[in-house]
Formats: structure tokens, C-alpha cells, sequence
């Protein structure tokens, strides 16, 4: 265990359950991983409720409906209900896909204080091309009765090469469906997204149009709309502060129980990462070897080790330091600080070379049949 | 966007005011998000239920604190609160 020492384990804030890795879409920048095919069981509605409480006693108060598409388990409005009995605040994480006005008046009745709905792009060809499924029109209805029956909205934009352009239009379309949070989120280059990373990562060029016009807008819809800009962590010199810290706020629980201090943390080497079948919540929080793993700073290397800003980003990300560098203890290639920094380079060059030549690269989409070749 | 003293102020359809036991104060709750609050700050917040307007919390808490000279700080509390959007009126 390279963990330190017990004393400043801070309880779970943020549960994300993850119900199921089924989804009727196949967005080429998923984050689930690769070879989710080969966890097809999921969890009882008994094992969550179980969950759901054990997390909830310990401090837990964020809870994420999310998959897969949460919204293809059964049991979504028992749970839902079961939550707001507990006291979270449930944000149902959804693709819309099959979201019907009785559904969303049926989940409002059982407690769900929040919808945040995704949408590919800002028009139904591009929509249907990224999400691998026709959904633009039905998204966009959803969206409307979502505020119809008072929830509060946030539109999830996920962005990159393909959409980016398109950004004072999603702007546009984000404030007509009357959103009141939009998610600029520019794709983190993890499990699907880390496989399709040369046509999916914008230009430095795209990203800062992109970005000025967004901060523009901010300014236009303030006091009705707020925008949520996820950074492009490959254009920044510090890495992110990744999940706050590991184990100190974020708990994922994956379809098949697998308990995780971030939702990518399947990827790396050797932590065992406990099941709550076996374990309870307060067990795998405290006790686990997967989450004191990277708790503190005594795993951490130079030049982390003797950084004064340790404590700010905590190293970066694990999982991206493991993409990169094939060592899950080392500095996030990100920073400009680490001696691997040319390998962000390196990507970024790659990605630009291909979206400055006639070359097309196809996407890999994210669906069974691609997934059982991982 | 500042308070207005002759309208009634009411707590944010959009928000969630709740009493948490294991961090034994008062969030608020909103999309992937929380705010934790002072003591001061949830017991106005706890007002905000649509029936008050300024000068009656003022007065209400001065009477419940046994204080005076509550409204200035009350009223930049509760300004930021509107910017914020945890609060509404009208």
C-alpha cells in the first residue's frame, strides 16, 4: 500500500452510482471503460439501497444517477424515492433516451431534484452522427418538459474536434431550451476518448475561439444561465486537482458493485478495487487498500514530492499519468513541471496533424461489439 | 440586482436548505453542487419561506439574538444570496 496514514480521511461527499453500463447510444468519448462488456452484472435494487444508506450515514449527500443510461434499470424511481428518503440530492445523469413526460413527472413525485440531460451538438445530423443514434428531436423535447415540470436543467455539451465549431450555436440552443446551467464539458481523453484522441482533441487555435466566445456569453445570459467551462487539461501547465483529491470526496460505484475513487480508476494496475457485495461502505472508505492508496502525499515522486503546489493539484491524475507514462506514481504529464510533458506534446502534435490534412480517421464507436475486442 | 425591502422573499424552487447531521450545519444544495453555511447565515435563509419581507426577518432575529443593528449585515447577506439565485422575490 503506498497510502500514508489513516489520521486525515475526510468522509464521502459525492456518490455517483453508476446503475448500468447499458446505453442506447455510443458516443465515441464515453468514459466508461473499454472493455465494459465484460461487466455484465449489475447490482440488485436491494445491494443499492444498501449502498445508498451506508453512504448516506457516513456524510454522502451528492448522489449521481448515472451509467450507461441510468434510465434503463427498473428500479430508477424506487431508488430515486429510496434517496430522498435518506436525504441526498439526486441528479439523474441521463441521455434523455427514453425519458417520457409520465417518466419525468413519475421520478419528480419519488424526489429527483435534478435533470442534467446531454446533448451531442446543435444539430440533429451532427447529434445522430456523435451519438450513434437517431436522438437530436427527442432530445430536445425531453429538454423542454424537463423545465416544463420545474426541475432545474443542466445541458451537458460535451466538446471536441467535430462540435467545436459549432459553439455560439449550442450557446444559442442551450438558453432557448431554457437551461439553467450549461456544461461546456471539453472531452478528458480517458477509455473512449483516449482511443479516438486524434480526431476527437481540438487545436489549441479551436480552443481558444471556442473558449472566448463561451466567456462572452457568460456575460450576456449572467443572473439566468450559468456556464460551467470543463478545462481542456492538454493546453493548461498545471494538471487538474483530480476528483479533490483521491478518496477525500469521491465515491463511484461501478454496475457490478465495484467501488472506486474515480470512475476511470479501473485502468490502473493492481489496486483490487472492492466490491460492496463483500465490503461495507465504511470498510472500503477507511480501510480499503484501493482508497488510501493515493491518499496524501507519501506515494508521490519528484518532482511532486518536493512541489509547493502538492497540495493544490495533489499530483494530477492517476489515470492519466499511468496513459502517459505507463507509471501511475509519477507527476501528470500535464504539468509543465514534469519530465514527460513532451508526451502531451507529442498528442497534441499528433491530433493536429491530422486535423490539418485530408485524412480522415475514422470513429471508434462506443457500443458491445467494439467493446469485446478490449 | 439588489433586495428589494417591499417585496416578499422566498427560497429558490431550484435550491435545497437542509440541516446536515454528519457535518452538523446547515447546505445548500443545487445541481452537483453545495454550499455550507454559518450559523448566521441559515437562520436567515431559514425565513426566506415567502411570508417576509427585509424588515420583518431583521426584526424577527434581532428579537431572537436579543440584538440590534441587524439590517446592514442582514441585507448584504441577502444580496448575495440573490446573486447567487438561492433567493427570489416575486
Amino acid at each position: 500500500m503506498a497510502g500514508s496514514s489513516k489520521l486525515n480521511i475526510t468522509p464521502p461527499r459525492w456518490l455517483l452510482a453508476e446503475l448500468s453500463y447499458k446505453c442506447p447510444l455510443q458516443c465515441p468519448y464515453c468514459s466508461n471503460p473499454l472493455d465494459y462488456a465484460k461487466y455484465p452484472n449489475e447490482l440488485s435494487t436491494e445491494d443499492w439501497k444498501r449502498v445508498l444508506s451506508q453512504a448516506r450515514k457516513m456524510g454522502a449527500v451528492q448522489l449521481g444517477f448515472s451509467g450507461g443510461e441510468p434510465l434503463t434499470r427498473q428500479d430508477l424511481t424506487e431508488l430515486v424515492g429510496y434517496a430522498r428518503e435518506l436525504g441526498y440530492y439526486s441528479n439523474l445523469i441521463t441521455s434523455g433516451y427514453g425519458l417520457s413526460e409520465e417518466k419525468i413527472v413519475e421520478l419528480k413525485q419519488a424526489g429527483l431534484d435534478h435533470i442534467q440531460i446531454s446533448i451531442q451538438a446543435s444539430t440533429q445530423e451532427l447529434n445522430d452522427h456523435i451519438a450513434g443514434t437517431a436522438t437530436y428531436q427527442h432530445k430536445q423535447d425531453v429538454a423542454k418538459l424537463i423545465k416544463k415540470h420545474g426541475y432545474p436543467m443542466v445541458l451537458c455539451v460535451v466538446i471536441h474536434r467535430e462540435n467545436i465549431h459549432q459553439m455560439p450555436q449550442i450557446l444559442e440552443m442551450a438558453e432557448n431550451l431554457g437551461a439553467d446551467y450549461l456544461e461546456l464539458a471539453n472531452t478528458q481523453y480517458y477509455g473512449w476518448a483516449h482511443l479516438n484522441r486524434d480526431a476527437l482533441l481540438p487545436t489549441r487555435e479551436q480552443f481558444e475561439e471556442a473558449e472566448k466566445i463561451a466567456q462572452a456569453y457568460k456575460e450576456k445570459v449572467a443572473g439566468k444561465m450559468k456556464i460551467y467551462y470543463v478545462v481542456p487539461d492538454y493546453y493548461e501547465d498545471r494538471p487538474k486537482a483530480c476528483m479533490n483529491g483521491w478518496g477525500t470526496t469521491f465515491l463511484t460505484i461501478a454496475p457490478d458493485g465495484t467501488a472506486l475513487p474515480c470512475h476511470s480508476a479501473r485502468e490502473l494496475p493492481g489496486l483490487d478495487c472492492p466490491n460492496v457485495k463483500d465490503f461495507s461502505i465504511e470498510e472500503i472508505w477507511n480501510e480499503s487498500k484501493t482508497f488510501n492508496f493515493f491518499r496524501g502525499t507519501e506515494w508521490m515522486q519528484e518532482p511532486c514530492r518536493s512541489c509547493d503546489e502538492k497540495l493544490k493539484d495533489f499530483g494530477g491524475c492517476r489515470c492519466q499519468a499511468f496513459l502517459f507514462n505507463g507509471d501511475m506514481y509519477s507527476t501528470d504529464p500535464v504539468c509543465s513541471k514534469s519530465p514527460e510533458r513532451h508526451r502531451i506534446d507529442t498528442a497534441i502534435n499528433s491530433a493536429r496533424e491530422l486535423a490539418l490534412s485530408d485524412r480522415e480517421k475514422p470513429l471508434i464507436f462506443r457500443n458491445s461489439k467494439n467493446s469485446k475486442q478490449f | 440586482m439588489t433586495i428589494s425591502p417591499d417585496q416578499l422573499i422566498q427560497f429558490s424552487p431550484l435550491h435545497r436548505l437542509q440541516w446536515e447531521e454528519a457535518q452538523q450545519k446547515y447546505v445548500i444544495l443545487y445541481p452537483e453542487g453545495m454550499v455550507e453555511l454559518n450559523q448566521s447565515s441559515a437562520e436567515i435563509l431559514k425565513l426566506c419561506d415567502g411570508s417576509r419581507m427585509l424588515a420583518q426577518i431583521v426584526t424577527e432575529l434581532e428579537e431572537k439574538f436579543a440584538t440590534s443593528g441587524l439590517t446592514n449585515d442582514i441585507t448584504n447577506f441577502l444580496n448575495v444570496a440573490l446573486q447567487n439565485g438561492w433567493i427570489k422575490q416575486a
